[in-house]
């Protein structure tokens, strides 16, 4: 079966398919959105990496994707990286850490009566620190909730009832599941967000990346963020994906290839059978992560996978892009999935990779689903599909955080595949798992020091989210391996980090 | 590992990431758009006016920046390592300050790095203080790195830090420092961080072109790399204020 995925690299294709089979087909892509279903799903971009000759009459410099959006968001026919445009934003996230200091930022420089530049353009998600009794964390979701009334914001996803937060409608959760689960992200588009992590809204193969709350405060005001082109590094995954493994061995297997730094300032496009394999959740997994490279924004080309999952949640219309047959990448690597193996990242550094299989000797104390990169409805099916195949009881406390109401309602409601109906709450209940908590950003970054599972004891944690760097969950000597659900389940069952290959198959 | 032998760099490409410690040196977002992209700003509402071409802030800019104007900062170094991320500059636990709220700035000072491991002895900012008494941070590669929090370089700032020295930044961080106008981001060409220590006494010089740190102490100098047009926006006090100094946009008494 590998095999016969590896034969359709796109090498092979280049020299075995009508030259017209190139790069034009994307400017149709891209214009007419009816027939996007008929792309083939080979990604245009792979087929030629070399610039193209004279020979397809086209003149114009080849544009990755990521130029393409900017360049359009710019206004303009051609940008080149390391220009720096003016770029008309599409949406702007806030949450209730940065936004009451972005929006201070925008009363005390455009005036106390100013106006922001679009109501319906701001989306304002309480997600961080809800659960609390922090007084000046509640305080921050009061601020929040005057602006938007103050300034009609429409899409603003506000909780008042923090004793159930089911009693909230309104509510969701983790700011990057939720813009994509309200459909918030569309191909093509510019996405700004005062987060870091952002950046996971690549997956629909738009610009997402995250700014600061003084950027944000100018872009509440003008709509326009002054950005450099980034330079774009290509990572193509081909292969068939083994069933142990997840999105999150992949780009943590990348981070460990490239450093905490590899990407800083630059693109990571991904592509290649292996990604086109990949559900939505699984890319937005890819995608979150590449700021602990640096990156500035990471991508992955629209496809069906994508405008199935875009067109369920909102009827505004996109135009997704795609990078040209002869854009430039500053960077091209190749991996082949079928070949890798569960990996983690060991304290204190996203990109201090190993071999789940390397680390069994470490002994744990907790383990901790949840977050933007691990807490998404797939993520707790992995999770249960683990537990009940190997229907053991968790040695550890194992803590569940769904990153949003949605994910929740989900984990009590769908049944794990395979396991006779089960809800994955009631297996994470006879695997003895704590009882899956209130949507929220949780533990992931510690937090105030009253938040649910959070690392107030220096213990070792394997965990789905996304940073380990020293304190990063509560205790500054607290140790955090990062992991995918599959190995974070598996680990819970052991005490130790284990590889999930011990329970799957 | 498997895929180390995967990997494939595009041989005709820069090897760039064959060492991938470097962060492209700074340019300016202020001086390198073409003067006809300013015209889109005639698009936006009021808030923002175009500039008059004989007053280009690009100009006026430029001309006003004479070797004459130096900057010198003086003090006391405290020194870290690689990969500070933004966790251990502020901890998450006191996100909840407001940046823009005048009292609160002054408490985000008072916990700067504060996360840093229990193996740095010496305290940025002594309990029960608000201020430090170190004016220069250095630092290793990629400093700033992790969130997008803007307290980040705010709270350096608010602590009475002047500038940071690092062979590179996390690249929000970096435009935080700038938009904000809080702490001049500085990038040395060699590894200070291993030939300072916490304590020694130091001196930054900006200049134009060849910006140095003089390590008193050791008596060593070292280049920096130009800080080129972010200095001229940090020197105003951050994009709003340089924005508006430049005739980009107008005062906020206007509005």
């Amino acid at each position: 079966m590998a095999s016969s995925v590896i034969s359709s690299s796109p090498f092979v294709c280049k020299s075995s398919q009508p030259k017209d089979l190139g790069f034009p087909k994307s400017s149709q892509i891209s214009v007419h959105r009816c027939q996007k279903r008929s792309i083939s799903r080979k990604i245009v971009s792979v087929m030629a990496p070399q610039r193209s000759s004279s020979t397809t009459g086209s003149v114009k410099t080849g544009m990755t994707m990521t130029e393409k959006i900017l360049a359009k968001a710019a206004e303009k026919s051609q940008v080149v990286p390391g220009d720096n445009i003016w770029v008309n934003v599409d949406v702007l996230m806030t949450h209730d850490v940065c936004g009451p200091g972005a929006f201070g930022i925008f009363k005390r420089e455009f005036g106390e009566k100013a106006k922001v530049w679009d109501p319906e353009k701001i989306v304002v998600i309480p997600d961080h620190y809800i659960f609390t009794t922090d007084k000046r964390a509640n305080r921050n979701v009061d601020i929040m909730r005057e602006h938007c009334r103050e300034q009609n914001i429409k899409y603003f996803y506000d909780i008042t009832d923090l004793g159930d937060f089911r009693a909230n409608p309104d509510y969701k959760g983790v700011c990057h599941v939720a813009l994509a689960q309200e459909g918030h992200c569309r191909p093509g588009e510019v996405l700004l967000g005062t987060d870091s992590h952002t950046c996971t809204a690549g997956a629909f193969g738009q610009f997402a990346t995250g700014i600061g709350n003084t950027d944000a405060g100018f872009v509440l005001g003008t709509g326009k963020i002054l950005l450099k082109v980034p330079p774009t590094m290509r990572f193509i995954l081909d292969g068939e994906m083994p069933s142990y493994l997840q999105a999150k061995d992949l780009i943590l297997q990348i981070i460990g290839e490239i450093s905490v730094a590899g990407a800083t300032y630059k693109t990571m496009e991904f592509s290649g059978t292996t990604i086109e394999s990949l559900t939505m959740e699984e890319r937005m997994t890819l995608c979150n992560m590449v700021v602990e490279a640096g990156g500035k924004n990471g991508v992955i080309p629209p496809d069906a996978t994508t405008f199935n999952y875009v067109e369920n949640r909102t009827s505004v219309p996109f135009e997704p892009v795609y990078s040209d047959g002869n854009a430039s990448f500053v960077a091209d690597y190749r991996f082949d999935v079928s070949k890798l193996e569960p990996v983690v990242a060991k304290p204190h550094s996203p990109d201090n990779r190993a071999l789940a299989r390397e680390c069994k000797d470490v002994k744990i104390d907790r383990v901790y689903i949840g977050s933007c990169t691990g807490g998404k409805t797939e993520d707790f099916m992995a999770a249960a599909k683990l537990f009940h195949a190997a229907g053991k009881q968790v040695k550890v406390p194992t803590f569940l955080v769904p990153a949003t109401q949605k994910v929740w309602m989900d984990v009590y409601a769908l049944p794990v595949p395979g396991a006779g109906g089960k809800t994955y709450a009631q297996i994470f209940e006879e695997a003895g798992c704590d009882t899956p908590t209130s949507s929220s950003c949780g533990a992931c970054l510690g937090g105030p020091a009253d938040t649910y599972a959070r690392l107030n004891e220096p213990q070792v944690c394997v965990s789905t989210t996304n940073r380990n760097f020293p304190g990063r969950m509560g205790h500054k000597e607290g140790q955090i391996y990062l992991a995918s659900p599959y190995t974070a389940a598996a680990s819970a069952l052991t005490g130790h980090v284990t590889d999930p290959r011990e329970f799957l198959q | 590992m498997a895929a180390a032998s995967l990997r494939s760099v595009n041989p005709t490409l820069p090897r760039t990431l064959a060492s991938p410690t470097r962060s492209p040196p700074f340019q300016s977002p202020f001086l390198r758009f073409a003067p006809a992209s300013i015209t889109s700003f005639s698009n936006l509402k009021p808030l923002v006016t175009p500039p008059a071409p004989s007053s280009s802030p690009f100009v006026t800019r430029s001309a006003a920046a004479s070797p004459q104007e130096r900057k010198t900062f003086h003090g006391l170094c405290y020194v870290v390592g690689d990969n500070i991320d933004t966790d251990q500059i502020i901890p998450a636990e006191f996100l909840t300050l407001v940046p823009s709220n005048p009292d609160e700035y002054q408490k985000l000072g008072s916990h700067a790095l504060v996360g840093l491991p229990a193996s740095y002895e010496d305290r940025f900012v002594e309990p029960g203080e608000t201020k430090t008494k170190y004016s220069i941070v250095i630092g290793g590669e990629n400093f700033g790195c992790g969130s997008s929090r803007e307290h980040a370089p705010v709270c350096l700032g608010a602590a009475g830090a002047k500038a940071v020295v690092a062979q590179s930044y996390a690249r929000i961080f970096f435009r935080n420092s700038v938009a904000t106008g809080e702490i001049y981001p500085l990038d040395s060409e060699v590894r200070v961080c291993d030939e300072c220590s916490t304590g020694d006494v130091a001196t930054v010089e900006l200049r134009e072109g060849d910006s140095v740190l003089i390590n008193h102490t050791t008596g060593k100098e070292y280049r920096l790399k130009a800080i080129g047009d972010a200095g001229p926006v940090i020197d105003a006090g951050g994009i709003f204020a340089y924005a508006r100094k430049a005739g980009m946009i107008p005062s906020a008494a206007a509005a």
